[in-house]
């Protein structure tokens, strides 16, 4: 025995005692479900469900870890707690409380009760010393079904063991993957679960997106409102009062001409501020890789930027893309005392990722920083995320990876690949219905028609070779056109 | 001085032809489109282009296209690019190839009708002209750079309107210096920086410029 299989045996044993642990809490929780059904005893059933849920969450970390079986959580988000009325009391149905207490304790229950998962987790724990504990005690019940014939000193009872032990190397890695597949028929999420939380994953999105649309709106507004908005007043304002003077104190309504113009020069540069906000003009007209090239080109660190993107994505995906690499390396120039930062675009497949990593001295707190947030935010809302590692001392990197950002490239297919596609598709039909089969009919029942099957026209000798030929000859060509489409379809999805 | 317009805001193009018109320039060709720009840019080879990033079909950065592939096919055609936001990624594709003869401006500059004229004759003579936000940016970057910082405010304040592209005269008339004063501090400039000084201006400019911008390649 080596040392992987006595590592598998290690976790074979340790699975089998987290199955006896699971058997006495599914007990536990059994009764508890027992007491508060039968007896009205309510209070118990949330320890008992938090109980359960603790040693299943230990049972889904080991079937990663030691069955290589990954089991997401399967459980519906919590309910948010309950928010007083405007007079201060809680509601909760048709009574009012005074404290949060009662309606949070409430609120909890439905949810755990509600939940399948809940009962799932039960008939798991209670089931499993049967299926999943079975496999991996095999080895141990071999041994012990050999003891007694042993113990009454029979040499054969030795025969299980040794057998137990020859098997061991194959047998114990099979059982602790068996083990995981079992726990993840129960212990995973199904498929309505898993859209339950997709959908409240959207939901959040979705009021994060609208949420920091409508705040930028609002900045927007602002700026115009305080900026160029005032400015222009002023102009005209300038402009009137330079018209009255013009014939009275010419000098004087030049200076005011010369302030108007000074103030529209004003005007033109903050509305510029604002586009850049909105949608960078080298966003638009060049796209993400020129645009973070200026980007870096603007900083005052030394920026190094390799770029590689096969198509532009869409717009929205772009500019969120764009102001999170803005952000971070604002936030690089601005807390990081970094002096060099490199910024690397590239895909992998549908995948946008996007990785900044600076010299500076680390110790940034995605926790602390609202900006952060703010990124995160901005990409949640397609799918994206941002992942930063920021020791102390540092370097950090922030990698943000957008899913599903870029379109698929189809290669154009190659000019004789597309001929030969279309020839195929469109005339295999020909040698091998008429000229083949038709033909053969027309042979086989003797007709005197010759029409226009070429075979009827051969000598003899030849006539049946030329109908099998046309036959290969269609199905060879039908073949080609459906192996070339399967390819294209291939490549399409590679890409 | 025959001049081609590319810009394709009615009212814009209107006032750039008026403009240059009462200036002396012969507006050989008004153009609104990236297509139509290059065209009559090999077609008429005119002695100067003012020309605006943004034009149709796509509004991308069509103009800019254009006036790069015909510097391409006729080196050193003189070009002016007017844009309403100055990028210093832009301005760099303009002077990679070295050779003078282009300007790079914001819009709001044509409002200083005598300045924007002289920056037309300037890139038409093979000078550059660029926009003091371009150089601004550019200055600020290089800041933390040795030699920028061993400058003196003064010398700064020269070698910023150098790198927009005036001549020693014009440096003097704008700083209250005399030529001989000007002349001295390009010297300096020049010594600090550990470029090969040069009568001639625009071969001066380039030089600046080339030095500001290959300190950090992206």
């Amino acid at each position: 025995m080596n040392r992987r299989t006595l590592a598998a045996l290690g976790h074979a044993t340790g699975l089998l005692g987290m199955v006896i642990i699971g058997q006495l809490v599914g007990l536990v929780m059994l009764v508890a479900v027992l007491l508060s059904f039968l007896l009205g005893l309510v209070f118990v059933l949330p320890s008992a469900v938090r109980l359960t849920r603790a040693t299943t969450g230990a049972q889904r970390r080991l079937a990663a870890r030691w069955s290589g079986v990954t089991i997401d959580e399967p459980y519906r988000p919590a309910p948010p707690p309950p928010r007083p009325q405007r007079d201060g009391w809680y509601r909760d149905g048709r009574n009012l409380y005074k404290t949060p207490r009662v309606p949070a304790f409430n609120r909890r229950l439905t949810w755990m009760v509600n939940d399948p998962a809940t009962w799932r987790d039960l008939a798991y724990l209670m089931l499993n010393p049967w299926a999943g504990g079975l496999i991996v005690a095999l080895p141990v019940l071999l041994v012990a079904a050999g003891l007694p014939m042993l113990l009454d000193g029979n040499m054969l009872g030795l025969l299980p063991a040794v057998i137990a032990v020859a098997t061991a190397p194959v047998v114990i890695p099979w059982s602790l993957r068996a083990h995981g597949q079992i726990a993840h028929g129960l212990l995973a999420p199904t498929e309505k679960a898993r859209l339950a939380q997709r959908v409240s994953h959207l939901a959040r999105t979705r009021i994060d997106a609208v949420d920091s649309q409508a705040a930028e709106l609002r900045r927007i507004e602002r700026d115009l409102h305080d900026g160029a908005q005032a400015r222009l007043v002023a102009i005209g304002m300038t402009i009137g009062a330079a018209e009255q003077l013009v014939d009275t104190d010419p000098a004087a309504a030049k200076a005011l001409l010369a302030k108007a113009s000074e103030a529209s020069a004003t005007a033109l540069r903050e509305l510029r501020q604002v586009v850049r906000g909105i949608h960078p003009p080298v966003l638009a007209e060049r796209g993400l890789g020129d645009a973070v090239r200026a980007l870096a080109l603007d900083t005052p660190l030394t920026a190094h930027v390799t770029v590689d993107l096969p198509v532009r994505p869409d717009a929205p995906v772009e500019s969120a893309a764009y102001f999170a690499i803005s952000e971070l390396l604002t936030n690089t120039v601005k807390h990081g005392g970094a002096t060099e930062v490199w910024i690397d675009i590239s895909h992998q497949g549908t995948t946008l990722r996007a990785t900044v990593t600076d010299d500076g001295q680390g110790g940034a707190d995605p926790e602390r920083g609202t900006g952060l947030q703010g990124i995160e935010r901005r990409l949640a809302a397609f799918d994206g995320v941002l992942a930063l590692n920021s020791p102390i001392g540092g370097p950090t990197t922030a990698v943000l990876e957008l899913t599903r950002a870029l379109d698929s490239v189809v290669p154009p297919l190659a000019r004789w690949k597309s001929t030969t596609l279309g020839v195929c598709w469109g005339l295999c039909w020909l040698p091998m219905i008429p000229q083949g089969f038709v033909a053969m009919v027309m042979k086989l029942t003797g007709a005197p028609e010759k029409s226009w099957f070429l075979a009827l026209h051969m000598p003899e000798a030849l006539q049946w070779p030329t109908i099998v030929g046309m036959i290969i000859l269609g199905g060879g060509m039908l073949a080609t056109a459906v192996t070339l489409t399967n390819q294209a379809k291939r490549d399409k999805v590679d890409r | 001085m025959s001049v081609v317009i590319a810009e394709d805001l009615h009212l814009l193009r209107e006032g750039l032809v008026a403009l240059l018109q009462a200036h002396g320039f012969k507006v050989v060709a008004a153009v609104e489109s990236g297509p139509d720009l290059l065209a009559a840019l090999l077609r008429e080879r005119p002695d100067v282009a003012v020309v605006d990033v943004r034009l149709p079909p796509t509004f991308t950065d069509e103009g800019l296209q254009a006036a790069l592939e015909a510097r391409r096919r006729i080196p050193g055609l003189p070009v002016l690019v007017l844009s309403q936001h100055v990028e210093q990624l832009y301005a760099r594709e303009l002077l990679a190839d070295g050779s003078g003869g282009v300007g790079y401006l914001l819009k709001d500059r044509v409002f200083n009708a005598g300045q924007f004229i002289d920056a037309v004759r300037r890139v038409a003579e093979g000078g550059t002209a660029m926009d003091p936000e371009v150089i601004a940016k550019l200055l600020a970057r290089n800041a933390r750079n040795e030699p920028i910082g061993r400058l003196t405010p003064r010398e700064r304040e020269v070698l910023e309107l150098m790198a927009e592209g005036r001549s020693n005269a014009a440096i003097g008339q704008r700083l209250f210096l005399s030529d001989s004063a000007v002349g001295k501090h390009t010297a300096n400039i020049f010594a600090k920086l550990g470029l090969a000084p040069s009568d001639d201006d625009n071969r001066r400019v380039l030089a600046v410029l080339a030095f500001l911008n290959g300190k950090q390649a992206p």
